[in-house]
């Protein structure tokens, strides 16, 4: 029974939120559920950014709930291109985000629930966390044979996983989130999250592919609704504070101030994409071009998400050397990025001097560079 | 120079953990005094390492994923330093100290331990150490009274130049408000304490009168405050504008935009312009809207623009040729691929519709609705953006009236118009009426191209929008 957000709770959250002293002389001392409007996976992060660097935790901890349309969540040093088909994402409007806490990449969809704990630095305890919400779910329904492993995850039939996680630690406070599945589509799932992209070699955090399941397959009567509010139930009791979960809306300025900066800086390409740690890109491809198959080598150093080196292996004279390395020199410094390899190719062209031949060929490399990204 | 001969000392680490730094928490540890090493004639500061503090969960090594500073770098107490990583935590390193980064023990993706070394920081000399004899002198008590307040569990959290404030002016950090991040300690809030005793806002002690501590917090030594102090004079100060001119490198549409008009310079552009009173085609588009519609395509002028401009072509192909680069040869092209300026979050891109010549006025509006949100969207491909005839560029979605555009090569002609306005006209019996006019400008390379031969082409170009049932006849 999630309770409608009346002005009362509204205004209760605001002075929580910004008055840093406590103000502790309500029932609300000792925790606080808070649970987000929005689906938009920006926004529900810009929100933990926001409790992380500005909500004081020493007497009171936070439980946050959130949904998020679909989209795919990395970790904070993984590689996207590594971890997901950017191709599909694009194609299906899937967003991509670079959340701030460690781990691996999940796909979140509607039917996917997250919880995110927040304590002092000092009372970070994942173990804890996690038994609490196998405690909710064996409270809902008893039958359900569910367990928390010593990798952090939650398992069911001591196979499948239903939930990953992930913590991010600051000077004083830390956050656990997990997620949950309940009822996500798994086919896009297992498809976004594999990734086409060959001849990756780098040092960002590999995620482990599991098997999942989700709960509604177990049992086709539980909701997502019905499992927040379970898992807010025990949290409640645990905290010994009144089940009352506070809905917040993460694009109101005057609630939560500078959180649409949060926000933006979460969706800049410099974040998501650019702060991949180095990485080199080295494969080989055929290409066909009117009955003859061509042999193309391609290198490439991507740092902070932009070609540093870049060496293509042609046939010879097959493309005017001039132009080639021209397109070297002007990807060198480019974003390692679909869109600006494109604009930039067909730019060059505009400079030389072409017939439809070359056009033919030069639009049947790009095309083929293009797929790396 | 004794600085210096540590650094170079290989057995450095056994020498160094003999400095221990007045803030630092395992100071509380040691209970014997504690020396510094430093002379007077360099002015360095003291070099400080700083520990990779506790993770917990019984975590003891992590690897070190982004450093946020490098070695030079000045820091101030909390900012951040580096991004550790272990076991699905990320976890953010800030320093404890101000000072400047002399070393960084790890490289990135390199395991470091808690407890050992992970940046080493000189602090300044002038700013957060007291003098050396005040330290020797001291029994660590008051030190402890006055770095680190711990109070109900809480740390007071201030600056080393707010703790030596508090000091000089024998103030206990914890009957003190902090009204800061995280409740620290800011040197107005000292500054507020002091006004409340006495009544007046006083300035900080200048450095040379240090007071050394008390031995017991209790006793309250000769009150400086006595002395006769005069309250400082506000003093207007002049408006400093503290924004700094920042440099980056060119990329991406940048770049290309950069090559494109480099070879566009060095065609010789004449302009020409026109006004069109496109009152009868705003009438036509009016009815045709909501039959596109239905069948799912959205209808704007640019459909008409590009079918009249194409109509024109036929008759002046001059206008969608391309000239080589020694100028000895012009190729007449047979398709009429007619690009449209776009822009974008990125930048100005322009993908072409192909084969006008042969595409209704609807198939043309169906081609520009997908081109239009691949385009948004990020996703032309290279077929979409190469092979351009002739550009159209509808600089009036935004605003402006005549413009001067600039050919993309290697065509040879471009045309930019501008926004519709409602304007009056004087009709054929005399009359002033309401004309919806639109202006067109022009521009192509008069290495091939004439005044005449632009001329006629705009009139042609113009007759078909201001009449449309003209294009009827002409139609193929």
């Amino acid at each position: 029974m999630v309770l409608q957000s009346s002005l009362k709770n509204c205004l209760q959250l605001s002075c929580i939120l910004r008055t840093p002293k406590a103000g502790f002389r309500n029932t609300t001392s000792g925790g606080l559920i808070i649970q987000s409007l929005s689906n938009d996976v920006y926004q529900n992060l810009a929100v933990e950014d926001w409790i992380h660097d500005h909500m004081n935790l020493e007497n009171r901890q936070v439980l946050f709930l959130w949904r998020n349309s679909p989209a795919v969540v990395i970790g904070r040093h993984q590689n996207p291109w590594q971890e997901c088909n950017l191709r599909l994402l694009r194609q299906k409007n899937i967003k991509l985000a670079r959340r701030r806490s460690g781990g691996g990449t999940v796909y979140h969809d509607l039917g996917n629930i997250n919880l995110t704990f927040f304590t002092t630095r000092k009372k970070y305890e994942r173990m804890e966390n996690l038994k609490l919400v196998v405690k909710a779910l064996k409270a809902l329904r008893p039958q359900l044979d569910v367990h928390v492993t010593n990798r952090y995850d939650i398992l069911l039939d001591r196979h499948y996983k239903i939930s990953g996680t992930a913590a991010k630690l600051g000077r004083t406070t830390a956050y656990h989130h997990c997620t949950l599945l309940c009822n996500a589509d798994k086919f896009v799932l297992s498809s976004v999250l594999k990734s086409p992209y060959k001849g990756l070699k780098s040092n960002a955090t590999p995620s482990m592919p599991a098997s999942v399941k989700n709960l509604f397959e177990e049992d086709p009567s539980l909701t997502c609704e019905m499992l927040l509010d379970a898992i807010a139930e025990e949290y409640a009791i645990q905290h010994q504070i009144d089940h009352h979960i506070t809905l917040i809306n993460p694009a109101d300025e005057t609630v939560l101030p500078g959180i649409n900066n949060k926000t933006k800086e979460l969706q800049t390409w410099e974040w998501v994409y650019g702060k991949t740690p180095k990485f080199s890109v080295s494969t080989c491809f055929d290409m066909v071009h009117k009955d003859s198959v061509l042999d193309v080598k391609v290198d490439m150093d991507v740092k902070h998400g932009r070609i540093e080196v870049c060496n293509i292996d042609l046939p010879e004279q097959w493309l005017p050397p001039a132009l080639c390395s021209e397109l070297v020199k002007s990807l060198t410094g480019n974003k390692f990025c679909p869109n600006e390899t494109t604009t930039l190719a067909t730019t060059l062209l505009r400079v030389c001097p072409h017939d439809d031949e070359l056009q033919s060929r030069w639009n049947l490399l790009c095309e083929n560079l293009i797929m790396l990204m | 120079v004794c600085i210096h001969r540590v650094r170079s000392c290989s057995g450095i680490r056994f020498i160094k953990s003999k400095y221990v730094c007045v803030f630092d928490k395992s100071a509380l540890k040691y209970s014997h005094q504690q020396r510094l090493f430093r002379t007077s004639a360099v002015s360095c500061g003291q070099i400080v390492q700083f520990k990779l503090s506790d993770i917990g969960e019984g975590i003891t090594e992590v690897t070190v994923k982004e450093w946020y500073i490098k070695e030079g770098d000045s820091v101030s107490q909390f900012d951040s330093i580096c991004e550790v990583q272990s076991d699905k935590a990320s976890v953010t390193i800030t320093s404890r100290y101000d000072g400047i980064i002399r070393k960084l023990h790890y490289n990135l993706d390199e395991i470091a331990y808690v407890g050992k070394p992970l940046v080493d920081i000189e602090i300044d000399a002038s700013k957060g150490v007291a003098p050396e004899e005040d330290v020797v002198e001291t029994p660590p008590m008051s030190h402890e009274e006055h770095t680190h307040q711990e109070i109900k569990g809480h740390k007071t959290l201030a600056t080393p130049a707010v703790r030596r404030l508090a000091m000089e002016n024998n103030i206990k950090l914890s009957e003190v408000v902090g009204t800061g991040k995280d409740n620290r300690i800011l040197k107005e809030d000292i500054l507020n304490y002091l006004a409340k005793q006495t009544g007046a806002i006083l300035p900080p002690s200048p450095k040379g009168e240090i007071i050394p501590p008390l031995p017991k917090p209790e006793t309250v030594p000769t009150d400086p405050k006595d002395k006769a102090r005069k309250i400082p004079v506000p003093v207007s100060r002049p408006i400093v504008f503290s924004g700094k001119d920042k440099t980056e490198p060119i990329t991406g549409f940048h770049k290309a935009m950069v090559k494109t008009m480099s070879a566009a310079l060095k065609i010789p552009h004449f302009g020409y312009c026109d006004e069109i009173d496109l009152t009868q085609l705003v009438q036509l588009r009016e009815e045709l809207k909501p039959l596109a519609q239905v069948r799912g395509v959205k209808l704007s002028f640019m459909p008409f623009f590009i079918k009249a401009a194409s109509l024109g072509l036929l008759q002046y192909p001059i206008l969608n040729a391309s000239l080589d680069e020694s100028c000895q040869n012009v190729t007449y092209k047979a398709s009429h691929n007619i690009g449209v300026a776009m822009d974008t979050e990125q930048g100005l891109i322009v993908p072409n519709v192909k084969n006008v010549q042969v595409c209704s006025v609807f198939e043309i509006a169906s081609e520009l609705n997908r081109l239009q949100s691949l385009g948004s969207a990020g996703q032309l491909g290279t077929n979409d953006l190469t092979g351009g005839t002739f550009t159209l560029s509808n600089i009036g979605t935004i605003g402006g009236t005549y413009a001067k555009p600039v050919i993309l090569p290697p065509e040879v002609a471009i045309g930019a118009l501008g926004k519709i306005q409602v304007l009056p006209r004087f009709n054929g019996k005399g009359e002033v009426f309401k004309a919806q006019i639109m202006n067109v400008s022009w521009s192509a390379d008069h290495r091939i191209i004439d005044g005449a031969t632009m001329a006629r082409f705009s009139n042609l170009w113009k007759s078909y929008l201001e009449n449309p049932a003209l294009m009827l006849l002409d139609l193929k």
